[in-house]
Formats: C-alpha cells, sequence, structure tokens
C-alpha cells in the first residue's frame, strides 16, 4: 500500500471554536486560523496526511480526505510524530 | 462506518470549551469504538455531571446521564442485568474519585466488565474552577486563592491497589496512544481504567498561568514519558504513559452465572 | 394446599410477594430492621435466574437498581432510615427520568442512627419530601402479613403503570413480627407487565412522549432504540432542555400522572365505619392496635371504626373527607409527632376534631396507650 495522497481537508466552520491545536501542531504547517479564528489549510501540498489535526481535534471539525479513496487506515500514522 | 455515524450530529458543536481537552478524549474513544466495530446498539455510555459527562449526549449509543458520582454505580445495574452489553463510563476526576470515589473503588474491586474512562482535567469546570482531588499541592483555582494544600490521588496506583484488572494512563496530546489504550481497554474483560490527562485552558490553565490548549497540550507531550523507560529513572517527575496492569482474574457478571447454576442445581 | 402456608416473618413476606410480582433484580446493603429482605434474596434470587448485588452503600444500590430496571427487569431494593436518607438522590432521579422500581423502607427510630432496632413511623414525611424539587409520589404501608403481600405486589404493579419509583414504609414492628401468610395462588392477583413501545427499530422514538393516558411505553435499554435518560429536565427525547414550555410541561406531567391517578392507587381497609363517631385512622403496625381498640369498644356498644390507611403518598384527601364526614373524634394513631395527621387535618371538615394518639419512644403502641388517650379525648379524664 502506498502513501495515501490529500484529497482535501473539509474543516466544518460551524463546528471549529479555533483552538489553534491542529494549527500549532501539524509537523508540516499545513493549517492556519483565518481572521474569523477559523482553521483552514493553507499549504495543502506540504500534508503528509498524518490525520493528526483530524486526530487531535477538540471540535471533531476536522477530515483529511485521502485518494484513492480506501477506508482510512490509522496504522499508517506515525508514532514518531508524538514522541 | 465513520465516526459521524456515531455521534448525534444536531447537538454539534458541543458546548465545551475552545481547546478542551474532552473533545479530544470524545475524538479518541470513537475511532476505538469504530476499529473495534462494534455495534452502535450494544453499547451503553454511563456518565455521571459535569464538564465530561456531557459525553453521553454527544453520542449514539444507549445513553445515561446519571447523578455526580455515581455512574459506576448506575452502570453496575446495567451490566449485571444485561451482561452482554458494553459499558464505557466517562467521568471527570472530581466526579470520579472526589463524590465518586467509593463506587470508584468498589467497582474496580469486583472487576465488573466495563471501561472507566477519568477524563483528569485536574478541576471542576462546569462549576468554575474550584479545586478537585486531582489539582495537586500547590495548584490553585477558585476555592484555592491561597493555594492548594490538598494532595492528589495518583489514579493509576489508586485504581490498582483497588483490584482493577487493567489500568492505563494517557494523554490528549498522545491521540494515537489514546486510541490504542481504549481500545485495549475496551476489550479487555474485566474492569478497565483509562486515565487520561486533558486540558482545561479556560479554568486550570487560566486559573495556574499554564497558557492555552496549546501549551497545555505542550506539557502532556514534555513532562510525560512512556511507562518503564529510561527517562523515568533519569527524571522521576516525568508522568509515565502507557498500560500498567492487565491481567486476567474472575470477572462479577461471569462469577454470577457461576452463582446462578449453583443455585438452580439444587 | 398447605404448602402455600407459611409463618414467617414480614421481611420475608416482602421477598415471597416481591418474587410473585416479578422481581429478578435487587442492589441493597444491609441495615436494620430490613436485612433479612437482602438476605433471602440473595438466597432465592439466582434460583430464578435473577440477580442479588450486595453494594458499598444505600446510593450505589438505589442506582443500581434504575440501572437493572432500564433494561427492562423489576427491581428493588430495601432499607431503613439511613439508608432511605442516602437513596433520596436516586430516588429523585428516577422520579425525574421515569424508571420504575420499588423501594422498601422498613422503618426504624431516628433521626440520625436512632433506633435502630425499635419501631418507628418517622419517614412518612421523608417519603413525600425527601428528595429536592416539585414531584409527587407513591408510598404504601400494610399492616399484617397478608397485606404486606397484596401491597408489595401492587407496588410493582403501580411502579410499572406509572412508570415512577414506589416506597413501601414498613416498620420494624411487621418487618419482624411472624405470623401466619397464605400465599396466594399464581394469577390471583394480576400482575402489570411494562408498557413497551410498538415503534419499530430505525423510527423515531419518544420515550419520554406521554400517551394521553400518561403513561410512557418505554424501549429497554440494549434494544432497538439508542436514546438518552438523564436527570436534568428533557424533551420528548430526552435530551436535556430549559426551554420552560418543555420544562412546565415535564413537571406537570410528573405530578399529575400520579395525583390525577390517586383513586387507581389508593388502597385502604376498614373496620366498623358504617356509624362510627369516633374514627381512628392508623396505617402499617399502629393500625393493629388500633383495630384491637375498636373491635374491643364495639364490643361494648361504642360507634367507633378504623379506616386503615395502605396508600399514604397521593394521600387520599377525598377519602379521608367522606369516611370523616360525621365524625365527632377523628384520632390519627401513628408512631411519629403526626406526620399523617396534618393531611387529615387539611382533609376534613372540621380540623379541630382531630386529635392524635402517638408513641415516639421506640415502643410499639398498645391498644392501652390509645385508650389511654381516647378517654382524654373524648373528656372522660384517666
Amino acid at each position: 500500500m502506498g502513501k495515501p495522497k490529500l484529497k482535501e481537508h473539509i474543516i466544518n466552520r460551524e463546528w471549529c471554536k479555533g483552538c489553534g491545536i491542529c494549527v500549532h501542531f501539524c509537523p508540516k504547517n499545513v493549517l492556519e486560523l483565518d481572521e474569523n479564528d477559523k482553521a483552514v489549510a493553507v499549504i495543502p501540498e506540504e500534508c503528509i496526511c498524518c490525520r493528526l489535526c483530524e486526530l487531535r481535534c477538540p471540535d471533531l471539525a476536522i477530515e483529511v480526505i485521502t485518494e484513492p479513496s480506501e477506508v482510512s487506515e490509522s496504522s499508517e500514522v506515525s508514532e514518531t510524530s508524538e514522541v | 462506518m465513520a465516526i459521524k455515524d456515531y455521534i448525534r450530529e444536531r447537538f454539534f458543536p458541543h458546548m465545551w470549551c475552545a481547546g478542551c481537552g474532552h473533545g479530544i478524549v470524545l475524538n479518541g474513544l470513537l475511532r476505538a469504538i469504530e476499529q473495534i466495530g462494534i455495534s452502535k446498539n450494544d453499547i451503553v455510555m454511563v456518565s455521571g455531571i459535569g464538564c465530561s459527562s456531557r459525553i453521553s449526549g454527544y453520542v449514539d449509543f444507549h445513553t445515561l446521564h446519571t447523578l455526580h458520582g455515581r455512574a459506576l454505580a448506575f452502570a453496575t445495574g446495567v451490566k449485571m442485568s444485561r451482561p452482554e452489553l458494553k459499558l464505557i463510563v466517562p467521568m471527570g476526576d472530581g466526579d470520579a474519585l472526589a463524590i465518586g470515589g467509593n463506587h470508584f473503588i468498589h467497582a474496580a474491586r469486583r472487576n465488573i466488565d466495563m471501561t472507566a474512562i477519568v477524563m483528569n482535567n485536574r478541576i471542576y469546570g462546569m462549576t468554575g474552577g474550584q479545586y478537585s482531588p486531582l489539582s495537586g499541592y500547590g495548584t490553585s483555582a477558585t476555592t484555592a486563592p491561597y493555594s492548594n494544600i490538598d494532595h492528589t490521588f495518583d489514579v493509576v496506583n489508586l485504581s490498582v491497589a483497588a483490584g482493577a484488572s487493567f489500568v492505563a494512563r494517557t494523554t490528549a496530546y498522545h491521540v494515537m496512544q489514546m486510541i490504542s489504550v481504549l481500545k485495549q481497554a475496551i476489550l479487555h474483560k474485566g474492569f478497565s481504567v483509562v486515565e487520561i490527562l486533558t486540558q482545561c485552558p479556560t479554568y486550570f490553565g487560566r486559573k495556574n498561568k499554564l497558557g492555552g490548549a496549546v501549551e497545555m497540550m505542550e506539557y502532556f507531550k514534555n513532562n510525560t514519558t512512556s511507562v518503564g523507560s529510561k527517562a523515568k529513572q533519569e527524571n522521576p517527575e516525568l508522568i509515565e504513559r502507557g498500560v500498567f496492569v492487565r491481567k486476567e482474574i474472575p470477572e462479577y457478571c461471569s462469577e454470577y452465572e457461576k452463582i446462578i447454576q449453583r443455585a438452580t442445581i439444587g | 394446599m398447605s404448602q402455600n402456608i407459611r409463618f414467617i416473618q414480614g421481611n420475608e413476606v416482602c421477598v415471597e410477594a416481591a418474587l410473585y410480582a416479578g422481581l429478578n433484580f435487587f442492589a441493597g446493603y444491609p441495615i436494620t430492621p430490613s436485612t433479612e429482605i437482602a438476605e433471602h434474596l440473595s438466597l432465592r434470587l439466582p434460583q430464578i435466574k435473577g440477580r442479588f448485588i450486595q453494594m458499598e452503600d444505600e446510593i450505589a444500590s438505589v442506582c443500581a437498581i434504575i440501572g437493572a430496571s432500564l433494561t427492562g427487569h423489576k427491581v428493588m431494593t430495601a432499607t431503613s432510615g439511613p439508608g432511605f436518607s442516602l437513596m433520596q438522590e436516586g430516588l429523585g432521579y428516577a422520579i425525574m427520568a421515569e424508571i420504575p422500581c420499588v423501594i422498601i423502607n422498613v422503618q426504624r427510630g431516628g433521626p440520625s442512627t436512632g433506633l435502630p432496632t425499635s419501631v418507628s413511623q418517622g419517614d412518612v414525611g421523608q417519603a413525600l419530601w425527601g428528595t429536592h424539587g416539585d414531584h409527587a409520589v407513591i408510598a404504601m404501608t400494610a399492616s399484617n402479613h397478608q397485606d404486606i403481600f397484596a401491597m408489595t405486589v401492587h407496588a410493582f404493579n403501580m411502579a410499572e403503570t406509572y412508570r415512577t419509583p414506589v416506597i413501601l414504609l414498613f416498620d420494624e414492628v411487621t418487618g419482624h413480627m411472624r405470623e401466619r401468610l397464605v400465599i396466594p395462588e399464581p394469577g390471583e392477583f394480576p400482575l402489570v407487565e411494562r408498557l413497551r413501545t410498538s415503534v419499530k427499530e430505525g423510527v423515531d422514538y419518544h420515550p419520554y412522549l406521554p400517551r394521553e393516558d400518561g403513561r410512557l411505553p418505554m424501549s429497554d435499554f440494549g434494544g432497538k432504540h439508542r436514546y438518552n435518560v438523564t436527570g436534568l429536565a428533557h424533551d420528548m427525547w430526552g435530551f436535556p432542555s430549559n426551554n420552560p414550555s418543555v420544562v412546565q410541561g415535564l413537571l406537570r406531567h410528573l405530578v399529575d400522572k400520579i395525583n390525577n391517578n390517586s383513586h387507581n392507587i389508593t388502597r385502604y381497609n376498614e373496620y366498623e365505619m358504617e356509624d362510627a363517631r369516633t374514627v381512628l385512622i392508623s396505617y402499617g403496625s399502629s393500625a393493629r392496635s388500633a383495630l384491637h381498640v375498636v373491635k374491643n369498644r364495639r364490643a361494648r356498644g361504642e360507634r367507633i371504626g378504623l379506616l386503615e390507611l395502605q396508600t399514604l403518598w397521593p394521600f387520599p384527601f377525598g377519602l379521608v373527607r367522606q369516611k370523616c364526614a360525621d365524625a365527632k373524634y377523628i384520632v390519627v394513631v401513628e408512631m411519629n409527632m403526626g406526620q399523617i395527621l396534618q393531611p387529615v387535618r387539611m382533609a376534613v371538615d372540621n380540623p379541630e376534631r382531630v386529635y392524635l394518639a402517638n408513641r415516639i419512644d421506640g415502643v410499639f403502641i398498645t391498644p392501652t396507650d390509645i385508650k389511654n388517650i381516647l378517654r382524654i379525648i373524648q373528656g372522660r379524664g384517666m
């Protein structure tokens, strides 16, 4: 199984409370908070699809959609990215 | 099945504050359940009172939002009367260990098959930031304006001493480990305890000048280590994470089935 | 036939009746003078594949039975005053979340630890107002073993009918006294089974939407409908709500379903009441002494009768008013400082005619005690 390729970040702006956890802990600085304090993917091309933003989002507001649209395999996420 | 299939979407966005670690626990718990693949109809979530207990309103299981501290007692009745159901009991630290402390140790002692999740944010959040039994000596809270002189429980040691047959600790930062230990705990037959250190930036963070959610999660990252690690030997101040106890001992409901067999033979 | 006649304690009668009614889950904590109920059920329940658990305290006990009731079982706990105090929190939850359960309080002397091995009827008021907030409760009692059996079965039936906790206020004397019990045949007493929803799986189910008759069809926890149960004020789905009209509707429903059905809930016995000018009103073990006085004095020609209340809450105001309409003296016989005296005074047309004959010292009130007080009330001196 090859590396997952990013299709898009779906960010639910209604649910996002702008805590900034996803922004701070993204290993590739893909995300930022916009002027309304909502998370947005500003450099999606850098995304390595580790999904840590999705998993750490307290608001369940982020989904990292990959292609081919296989069922998400959490085992692909590297434990090393969290010490 | 996506995790959205496990929640009651109409109640989102949830009522927790921005950056609250409880949301991360909900997130991780749903993924653990999704990965195990338990049917929603087979799960009963029982919670008490407090910020943490509101988790039960957001999940599409059989949900029982009970009284402060009493979740495990209600859960005991549900489990004993329908042992085939999976019981998940998320509690806050005050909920589980102050007002509910007696129920906690006795549920552990019986080794009744359920998963107790202690969402430990070291504060009473719902009522506005009073110190909890997990706040710790020297911390500040709205009821400890001169500094807290109460010492804490060590949830892991307490659970082990009380007889829990699965005991783990993780944090809201360590989401992969959180999902992993929650899966193990839910699959474990017996009383399992998972302590999850979660941040309350609104009260504990603010009262103790620990910064916001990000800074508090950095603290979890930098001040914890895997159980039995070399880092712990070098720095005893580090908080250990991981699975501390996992043992196979007779489970309460299974033992009661034997009682029924004994009683019905004669 | 002879197998159905037993000579047992009242606490054991209660056990037999609960099993007859379909009890299959009990949680409790040992406390005098109720402990025999737990002891007998620990033996009997597993024999019928039911479950018994001794919890860490009375708070946990009432919570455990509420949890077990939700999964569709008939449940009970048993305690005495100090334990009943601890159970008030769970009692309120069961009222609010409308969960059927039966709570036995074998009363002893109070307050606090009081007189653990002595009789009292001091928890009558607590049964009504022990838990906080506006609510209605059903509380019943009985004075002899045959009635303890009948009222225990009735308690389970009422709990299931109205989805509410029912309190059985027995006392140390009836609990520990031994007398003859003829165990009714199966089918002799009708049993109410829980009303279960006919809503199909996947269809929106409203666990807290009452039918026109006020009853709520339930769905067993762990079954095909996933819903929320909470002690917070809640809407018809069981989700928290502080919408004023929802809250108003909920509280009215909780109170009305009981108070408006008082006629279905009320049970009583009456003795020699037809032409009685002196009416004794009593309940529980003290009604035994009151009955003795009535029989004794009737034999000597006095127009005296006994109204024995078996349902204490909701208080049968209409019944008491009607039965006391022609009475010159209304004497409430109870082992407390007037906990039923007060609603009797509210019920009757001439409250100044209502007197109290009581004992509060842990000693069972005897016919002689009542006669001595009657002499004073009736102006015949000591």
